[in-house]
């Protein structure tokens, strides 16, 4: 019986090198490198735990700290926090701290942060994303963070793993997003809960490392422990700009691998999704939801504010106008992110359309600041969380789904199918 | 064996309605008279150190943020019981010294209820209804964790030790 990704990854990292771990195994692990952000970084426990441990930090090398949530800050408390985090990492020499240049998985990936077979934790809940690099990213809480950063290892439970297969060519306006929620829709919100999820097929081979992302990012969402996508050619490619020219074959799962489900999907039958209030796993056709009317529309986040999300929604917004009366607010996931598109003139277009271009951040995506929405409103959101109150007001809603499908929504002010507007990227 | 009144939820308590993040900002002392509430904004005024916390399935999904557990364990909440956990709150709570067990009767268990846990033998007993209900044992490296009072202590008291 051969393995899956995670009992490679984990096999790696283990205490006795070499030494073949199986799923439901507890183990200690050593951890590649440890994410930080502002929200739930060194300020809450980690510095007084650190402190009380008189511990330093094991591998500073391996720890990144990024200021997202609170950047730009709203009022005096966010401003404290960004600020007793930039000082924290300067005083414990981490090199590796970022602040205004996007959300934190974003900003991890595309420094060249995250690499395959690592096994990365994160003190953020969507550290799933890196799964789409073949790494094993997984959330922690501050506790366990601390443990880390004196030790370098932790326990983990090596989970079972669900593979989902994807085959065949994606529809005209369908987009990971859509594969991503479809999936969940049928595991349920709980249903990968301490399990991989393994995306594989031909639909998943032929995606470009931005819809990846989305895809791994939204893992957690099924209540997954990671997501994980096989190591290839796209995967090398990217790599390739942060100048790694290793190899990482070995960490792809074995094709007599044991698999606790394996469910099978025909792209071909997808049409756009939607996750309706207030669960992740409330999933409809956008088509079945077409009355509802919107005040916001939002593309941005570590989930769909991506370039390939931006331009995306611009080739659908060309010339048009957003509806009278509700706001698009678009926040590219990374500061690079928004350099390019500002370069490509993708900002504009946007812009033109209507758009409020706001900095790369968090904000809107969790209702802290920048796009908060007040009660008895609904947006239609790029982001991976529709929970009670999650961007405002608790009589708020949220709906979530593809950028094409946000952009349409921009345009009619009413949840629409991206297929109904014409102008769009395959029209 | 812990005994305890029970303050009793029902499926999917995410992070978000345990920890609102519009708290996220406050010291955990702070937010913790916002614990619960998008749905019981009595719970943080009411609670009573020594009562249970139940919940039916998934407790603790959504967010990393330790926020959750930290809250709770501020109000003095020492025991969760739910059908299952979430897999990143199930961490938490076991690293800051709260014990999280697993029972898949608590939809049988309400509100008010005196419920005496023996989480050794995997027992649970309602004084108040009389009914008995089975729940898991705790895992044996997870109960060293508990026995050092959280994975910090365990981290000092084994693992900084020895390497
Ligand atoms: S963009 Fe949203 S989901 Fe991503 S890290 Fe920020 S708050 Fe979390």
């Amino acid at each position: 019986m051969g393995f899956t990704m995670s009992e490679k990854i984990m096999a790696m990292a283990s205490a006795n090198d070499g030494i073949n771990v199986h799923a439901d195994d507890i183990i200690w692990v050593r951890i590649s490198k440890a994410m930080m952000d502002d929200v739930l970084g060194p300020r809450l426990e980690i510095d007084d735990i650190l402190t009380d441990l008189n511990a330093s930090i094991w591998d500073k090398d391996r720890v990144v700290i990024i200021s997202d949530h609170y950047t730009p800050p709203a009022n005096v408390n966010q401003a404290d926090i960004v600020k007793f985090t930039r000082d924290w990492a300067n005083t414990h020499q981490v090199d590796h701290y970022y602040e205004f240049a996007g959300p934190c998985h974003q900003v991890m990936v595309e420094k060249g942060h995250v690499l395959p077979g690592e096994i990365i934790v994160g003190t953020d809940s969507h550290t799933c994303t890196y799964g789409a690099l073949a790494a094993l990213g997984t959330g922690v809480g501050s506790t366990e963070m601390a443990g880390v950063l004196a030790t370098g290892i932790t326990w983990m439970k090596v989970p079972r793993t669900i593979k989902a297969q994807w085959h065949g060519d994606l529809n005209a306006m369908v987009m990971a997003k859509d594969i991503s929620l479809k999936t969940i829709s049928v595991l349920g919100h709980a249903g990968a809960t301490y399990k991989t999820i393994e995306y594989c097929g031909e639909t998943i081979d032929s995606l470009i490392m931005d819809e990846r992302l989305c895809l791994s990012n939204m893992a957690v969402e099924a209540g997954a422990k990671a997501g994980l996508i096989r190591y290839d050619a796209i995967t090398a490619a990217y790599l390739e700009k942060f100048g790694v020219t290793e190899t990482f074959e070995h960490i792809n799962p074995d094709e007599d691998a044991n698999y606790e489900t394996v469910l099978s999907f025909d792209a071909q039958e997808l049409v756009p999704q939607v996750a309706c209030p207030h669960e992740v796993d409330n999933v409809k056709a956008v088509s079945d939801v077409s009355h509802v009317a919107i005040h916001q529309a939002y593309i941005g986040s570590c989930t769909g504010g991506r370039y390939n999300d931006l331009l995306a929604a611009a080739t659908l917004l060309e010339g048009k106008t957003i509806a009278k009366g509700i706001r698009l607010l678009v926040s590219p996931a990374s500061k690079e992110v928004y350099d390019r598109c500002l370069k490509e003139g993708i900002l504009t277009i946007l812009a033109d359309a209507g758009a409020t271009i706001l900095a790369s951040s968090c904000g809107a995506c969790l209702g802290i600041h920048s796009g908060t929405l007040a009660s008895g409103e609904v947006c239609i959101s790029t982001t991976n969380r529709n929970f009670l109150g999650r961007m405002g007001s608790k009589s708020s809603e949220v709906y979530l789904a593809s950028p094409l499908t946000v952009a349409a929504s921009a345009v009619t002010g009413y949840i629409t199918d991206p297929n109904a507007i014409s102008g769009g990227i395959n029209d | 064996m812990i005994k305890g009144k029970v303050w009793k939820y029902g499926d999917n308590i995410n992070t978000d309605i345990i920890s609102p993040p519009a708290y996220l900002e406050l010291s955990i002392k702070d937010a913790a008279q916002y614990t619960m509430a998008p749905i019981d904004p009595n719970f943080a005024k009411a609670y009573q150190i020594g009562d249970l916390f139940v919940a039916e399935h998934n407790l603790g999904s959504g967010s990393s943020r330790e926020t959750a557990p930290l809250m709770l364990k501020a109000l003095g909440v020492r025991t969760v019981i739910a059908k299952d956990f979430a897999r990143i709150f199930y961490r938490n709570c076991i690293n800051i010294g709260i014990l999280a067990i697993e029972c898949a009767s608590t939809d049988k268990i309400r509100q008010d209820d005196v419920i005496e846990v023996d989480y050794l033998n995997g027992m649970i007993y309602n004084q108040t209804t009389k009914a008995h209900y089975s729940c898991h044992k705790i895992p044996e490296h997870i109960m060293a964790i508990i026995n050092h009072g959280g994975l910090i202590q365990y981290l000092k008291d084994v693992e900084l030790k020895t390497t």
